[in-house]
C-alpha cells in the first residue's frame, strides 16, 4: 500500500512505536524465560537474566583443602604446606579471581596474588586463577581455611535443567508426563472439532435448507457466549452421563467450546468460493458429498489449517477446561498447565525449574506459530479480499 | 434428437416474477442465442434449463423427456460459465475429466475422451498445468473442453466471453463457431453482445424483462424487427428514433429529419396522431449543403465514420458516413435518406405499424 502516492500517514511513527513496544512486550518474557532455564539455580540467585551473556562478577565462598585429609599436607623443609586451586576444590565455577579475603566482614581485603597473614603465623596466597598456598610453621588441624573470592566467572550455560525436567525418571515433578498428557487432550480436541465444523460450515454455506439462517444466527450468538457460564452445568452433565472426569470429557468440552467460532470460521470461507465452481460440479453430476471432499476441502485448506492453528494453541495453553474436566487424583493425567501450576506452589522459590518448565510448555506454541505463520494471516484475511 | 422445449416456464423469487411465461422450441443441432440487456432473466432462462434454478411453472423438455424437477447432472446438459469456474486445485486433466470420474467411467475411457477433446481445443501442451497457469483464453478453452468430454446433449454457454478481451473474445467467437459446425450439437448461448449474437446464432431470442420479444434467424430480426426495442437492440450502431407526425394522404411528417415528409405504405393510425420512426444509421447520407442538422461529433473508424448530429427539435441522430462520403466541414448538414428504409412504430405500444 505504501506505492501509493500521498497516502503515507503521518501516524506511521505511532505504529510503528507500538508495533516496537508490543514486540518488546513479549520478547521480555520470552527470551527471559529461555535464558533462565538454561542457567543454574545460584547464576538466577546471584544476577539477572539480562546479564547471562556477560561474564560476571561473583562472590564465593570456597573451603581450601581439609588438613586432616590424607596427603594434603605436605612438610617443605621447616614449613607444613597446603596448595590446590580453589576452583578445583569448588568443582562448578570458574572465573579470574579480582579480590579475596578471609573474613565475612572483609570479604575485598587482599588483591589477587596477594599474601594474607593469619592467626598462628600461617600465610595464604590466592593467585587469580584459583591457586593457592597456605603455610604453616606447624602441622594444621582443623576444617579447611575459608577463602571469600571476588570472582569474575565467564558467562555459563547448563541443559541440566532440561535434562531433570525432562529426561530424569525419578524426578516426580517431570514434565515429560505432563507433555504427553497435554498432547493427548490437544491433538483430538483439533481434529475433532474441525471434522463436525468443516461439514456443518458446508452444509450452511450450500445446501438449502428451511431454518438455515436460524441455525447460522445461532452460531453467531453462540460466540459471545463465555466458557465460564457453562463450565458447572456442563461438568454435571458430563458426571449424570457417566463420562465422568478424563480425556473424553476434556475433548468432548473443548470440542463444544471451539465449535462456534471453527463453524463461522470455515463457513464465512466457503460461502466466499465461487458459486460458478459449485454449480458446475453439479452439472458434471458430483453429489453434496462429493462436492464437499473433492472441491470444498481442498479450496478450504487455508482456512481449515487457520483454525487448526488457533484451537491447538488455545487448547495447548488451556488450564480452566483441564482444572474442570482433567482432575486425577493420582496425577497421571496432568497436563502442563497444570503441572505448571503445581510446581509454583511446591517449588515456587527454584526459578530454574519453574523457567524451564515454562518453556517446554511455550515451546510447541512457537512452533506451530512459526512453521505455520502464512496460514494464520491467510485465512484470517480469508474472504476479505477477492 | 436432444432439441429443447421451453413450454409456459415461469420463474418466481418469493412473490417477485422474473421470467413470464416463456414459450420455446430449440431444433436439434441449433445454435441458439438469447440476448437482451442486464437483468431481462436471459442467465435466469439458462440456468432453469441447467437445473441450477428451480423452476417455478410450465415444462422443460430435452430431447422429448420431460427434465423440468431433473437432477442438473441427469438432464444432459454441460455449461460453460463467464468466470470459467475451473476446480482451482486440479490440473487441466483433471479438470476436463471430473464430470466423467463422478459418473464413474473407467479411466482408460476419460483418459481416451479428454485426449480427445484436448486435441479439438489445441490444449494438449497444457494438460498437466493448473488453471493459474493459464491464460484467459486458455482457461475458457478448458472450460469448453470440459464440456464437450461430458458429450452432452445441449450445451450452454452463459456469457463465456465476457472476461475475454477484445482481441481474444473475436478469436474465441470464431472457435466457438467452428466447434459447433465441428461437433454439430444443439447449444444455447447467453450474451449481451449483439455481435456475438448475430454472427454465431442460427437463432436469436431477445428477450426483455422476462418475456420473449422477438425469435428469429439474425437477419430477420435485423430486417423484419416486431418491435422497436428489438429494432434498436438489433444493430450497431442502435437505430434512430425520431418522432413523426401522421399527416393526410398516407404520409409521416418528421421533424427530428429536417422536417421531411415520407410516403408509407403501412397502415398508419388516423391523421394527427404520433408515430415513432426508426432509421438506421447505415441508411441514412450526409448532405453538406443541408442545414437543418447541427453536427455534434464525429467518430472517424477508417473505413467508415459515425456522425453525430442534433435535430433543431432535439432529436439526436448517428449517421454511418463511408470513407469517400462528402465529409461534413461546417457545423450545418442536411440528411437525406431513401424512404422504403423507414421503420414505423406505434408511440404508445412501440408495435411495429406494418
Amino acid at each position: 500500500m505504501d506505492n501509493i502516492a500521498g497516502s503515507k500517514s503521518s501516524l506511521q511513527w505511532a505504529v510503528q512505536l507500538s508495533v516496537i513496544a508490543l514486540v518488546l512486550l513479549w520478547l521480555f518474557p520470552t527470551v527471559g524465560l529461555l535464558v533462565s532455564s538454561f542457567r543454574t539455580a545460584d547464576q538466577i540467585a546471584t544476577s539477572g537474566w539480562w546479564k547471562a551473556m556477560f561474564p560476571s562478577e561473583q562472590n564465593l565462598v570456597i573451603r581450601a583443602a581439609d588438613p586432616d585429609d590424607e596427603g594434603v599436607q605436605v612438610q617443605q623443609g621447616d614449613l607444613w604446606v597446603i596448595e590446590g586451586n580453589l576452583f578445583a576444590l569448588d568443582g562448578r565455577s570458574q572465573g579470574e579471581i579480582s579480590v579475596w579475603g578471609t573474613s565475612s566482614r572483609e570479604i575485598d581485603a587482599y588483591a589477587a596474588g596477594e599474601t594474607a597473614e593469619l592467626k598462628d603465623g600461617q600465610q595464604l596466597t590466592v593467585e587469580a586463577n584459583g591457586d593457592y598456598r597456605l603455610t604453616a610453621p606447624e602441622q594444621m588441624t582443623g576444617r579447611g581455611q575459608r577463602v571469600f573470592l571476588t570472582a569474575v566467572a565467564p558467562p555459563e550455560f547448563t541443559l541440566d535443567n532440561y535434562h531433570s525436567m525432562l529426561l530424569d525418571p525419578n524426578n516426580s515433578e517431570g514434565m515429560a508426563k505432563a507433555f504427553f498428557n497435554t498432547l493427548t487432550v490437544t491433538i483430538p480436541a483439533t481434529v475433532i472439532p474441525i471434522l463436525i465444523a468443516a461439514f456443518a460450515a458446508y452444509a450452511l454455506a450450500w445446501m438449502d435448507f428451511p431454518g438455515r439462517a436460524i441455525l447460522i444466527a445461532i452460531v453467531v450468538g453462540l460466540l459471545v457466549v463465555p466458557l465460564q457460564l457453562a463450565l458447572i452445568p456442563l461438568l454435571k452433565f458430563h458426571n449424570n452421563i457417566g463420562i465422568g472426569k478424563g480425556y473424553l470429557g476434556v475433548w468432548l468440552a473443548h470440542t463444544g467450546f471451539g465449535l462456534p467460532l471453527a463453524i463461522y470460521l470455515l463457513r464465512n470461507y466457503m460461502a466466499g468460493l465461487p458459486r460458478d465452481i459449485i454449480e458446475n460440479a453439479k452439472v458434471d453430476g458430483a453429489s453434496d458429498f462429493q462436492i464437499f471432499t473433492r472441491i470444498i476441502l481442498p479450496l478450504s485448506f487455508p482456512a481449515l489449517a487457520s483454525f487448526a492453528i488457533f484451537q491447538f494453541l488455545w487448547t495447548w495453553n488451556d488450564l480452566l477446561v483441564a482444572k474442570v474436566f482433567l482432575i486425577d487424583a493420582s496425577g497421571e493425567t496432568t497436563v502442563m498447565t497444570n503441572k505448571i501450576v503445581e510446581l509454583l506452589g511446591t517449588r515456587g522459590g527454584n526459578w530454574e525449574i519453574l523457567a524451564t518448565a515454562a518453556f517446554v510448555s511455550i515451546a510447541m506454541p512457537l512452533l506451530v506459530f512459526f512453521a505455520m505463520q502464512r496460514y494464520l494471516v491467510r485465512g484470517l484475511l480469508a474472504g476479505s479480499v477477492k | 434428437m436432444s432439441g429443447l422445449k421451453l413450454s409456459n416456464v415461469i420463474k418466481r423469487y418469493g412473490d417477485v416474477q422474473v421470467i413470464h411465461g416463456v414459450d420455446l422450441e430449440i431444433e436439434d443441432g441449433e445454435f441458439c442465442v438469447f440476448v437482451g440487456p442486464s437483468g431481462c432473466g436471459k442467465s435466469t432462462l439458462l440456468r432453469m434449463v441447467a437445473g441450477l434454478e428451480e423452476t417455478s411453472e410450465g415444462q422443460i423438455s430435452i430431447g422429448g423427456r420431460d427434465v423440468t424437477h431433473v437432477d442438473p447432472a441427469e438432464r444432459g446438459v454441460a455449461m460453460v460459465f463467464q468466470t470459467y469456474a475451473l476446480y482451482p486445485h486440479m490440473t487441466v486433466e483433471e479438470n476436463m475429466g471430473f464430470g466423467l470420474k463422478m459418473n464413474g467411467v473407467p479411466k482408460a475411457e476419460i483418459k481416451q475422451k479428454v485426449g480427445e477433446a484436448s486435441r479439438i481445443l489445441k490444449l494438449d501442451d497444457y494438460l498437466k498445468r493448473k488453471p493459474k497457469a493459464l491464460s484467459g483464453g486458455q482457461r475458457q478453452r478448458v472450460a469448453i473442453g470440459r464440456a464437450i468430454v461430458r458429450g452432452p446433449e445441449v450445451f450452454l454457454f452463459d456469457e463465456p466471453l465476457s472476461n475475454l478481451d477484445a482481441e481474444l473474445r473475436v478469436e474465441m467467437r470464431v472457435e466457438i463457431a467452428r466447434l459447433h459446425k465441428e461437433i454439430g450439437a444443439t447449444m444455447i448461448y447467453v450474451t449481451h453482445d449483439q455481435v456475438e449474437a448475430m454472427t454465431l446464432a442460427d437463432k436469436i431470442v431477445v428477450l426483455r424483462l422476462g418475456n420473449i420479444e422477438q425469435v428469429g434467424a439474425p437477419m430477420d430480426l435485423y430486417r423484419d424487427p416486431d418491435n422497436k426495442f428489438v429494432a434498436g437492440f438489433i444493430g450497431s450502431p442502435a437505430m434512430n428514433f425520431v418522432e413523426g407526425v401522421v399527416e393526410e394522404g398516407g404520409t409521416v411528417r418528421m421533424p427530428g429529419l429536417g422536417d421531411a415528409v415520407a410516403p408509407a405504405s403501412v397502415a398508419l393510425p388516423a391523421a394527427g396522431s404520433k408515430v415513432i420512426v426508426g432509421l438506421r444509421p447505415q441508411h441514412i447520407r450526409v448532405d453538406p449543403e443541408g442545414d437543418s442538422h447541427t453536427v455534434d461529433i464525429t467518430e472517424s473508424l477508417g473505413g467508415v465514420s459515425y456522425v453525430y448530429a442534433n435535430a433543431a427539435n432535439g432529436d439526436r441522430l448517428v449517421v454511418e458516413a463511408r470513407e469517400d462520403d462528402p465529409m461534413p466541414r461546417g457545423g450545418k448538414v442536411g440528411l437525406s435518406f431513401d424512404p422504403a428504409n423507414l421503420f414505423f412504430f406505434d408511440a404508445e405500444t412501440e408495435k411495429r405499424i406494418r
